[in-house]
């Protein structure tokens, strides 16, 4: 049985590695910025791109070629002097919002910004009349 | 009992009901591109290997609408794509290829082994090309107008039942 499952898992780990080519990495996908503080800036905005391949990685996390091929236009187009938030946005551009994992306020994502508000508030409100109730009649019922 | 109190739990169920119908459902994960309707990017790469021609944003422009294909000699379902790429060529379909993270000599042997329906087929060595489309993946097939403007992605490889719709898709945007 534990080998049959050892074989299979063998063939699950076989089948991708032959859809994926031999050309080395480009340039500055492992290869950091000779600049500490551009590679700094970066990282940081790698660590908050998604791979497009392996969805819940990031790029900076990911050895994927296209994750690696991204992270050579993260760091060239730092290293062209462009900034991180150009870089996201010129991706968003072109991918929608699923590309960054900073969420912005937009048509679709503003009830995850608002809707802690709204409870928030809500147990304001409950918690004030509550009180409000004890303080008039002291019965505990609502304990 | 007052019913206030069954909302938590009533939310709860109603939660994890909801868990429960998504786990039903069948995932898409795949990433459609943002840039459809907008100008195809400036690109000018070179040919993928001898005997063939680069491809640039300039080939798009003017005369009929144009297919452009993202494949690799090694991403399997672009073989099994090979044939009705063949079929869109035969109904007439200028094909414009770019070869993904490829060499020239695994190129001209897929073409050798899968024909060739290209009319040129540009080299990306680092799949700038998939960034500036809003590409997640190979292969991948857009049809673009012929003033140059991107008008349909069609993800994954085109099989059969594709043919006539990308044909469709082709005549409407003339």
């Amino acid at each position: 049985m534990i080998r049959w499952l050892a074989m299979l898992a063998l063939f699950a780990i076989a089948l991708p590695a032959t859809a994926q080519d031999n050309l080395p990495p480009a340039p500055y996908a492992y290869t950091q910025l000779e600049d500490p503080a551009q590679e700094a800036r970066a990282v940081e905005l790698m660590a908050t791109l998604r791979c497009l391949t392996c969805q819940s990685q990031s790029i900076a996390d990911s050895d994927a070629p296209l994750a690696g091929d991204m992270r050579h236009q993260v760091r060239s187009r730092i290293a062209a002097g462009e900034e991180p938030e150009a870089i996201r946005a010129w991706l968003i551009d072109r991918y929608g919002d699923y590309v960054s994992y900073s969420p912005e306020v937009s048509a679709t994502t503003w009830p995850l910004f608002a809707v802690p508000g709204v409870l928030l508030l809500i147990a304001l409100l409950v918690l004030l009349s509550r009180l409000g109730k004890r303080r008039g009649d002291d019965d505990g019922g609502s304990a | 009992m007052r019913l206030v109190y069954a909302i938590p739990l009533a939310l709860f169920f109603f939660i994890l009901g909801l868990g429960g119908f998504m786990l039903t459902q069948s995932k898409d994960d795949t990433i459609p591109s943002a840039m459809i309707s907008k100008p195809l990017p400036e690109f000018d790469l070179p040919p993928a290997t001898d005997g063939v021609e680069g491809a640039s944003q300039a080939d798009f422009i003017g005369g009929e609408p144009r297919l452009l294909n993202i494949w690799a000699s090694w991403c399997l379902p672009c073989i099994a794509e090979a044939p009705q790429l063949e079929a869109l060529k035969e109904a007439g379909v200028e094909i414009i290829g770019v070869a993904i993270r490829d060499k020239p000599d695994d190129v001209a042997q897929f073409l050798d082994l899968h024909g060739n329906p290209y009319t040129r087929i540009g080299s990306d060595e680092i799949s700038a090309i998939q960034f500036e489309l809003g590409s997640s993946g190979v292969p991948e097939t857009y049809v673009i107008d012929a003033a140059g403007n991107i008008r349909y992605q069609h993800i994954g490889d085109i099989r059969a039942e594709h043919v006539p719709q990308l044909l469709q898709i082709l005549e409407d945007v003339r």
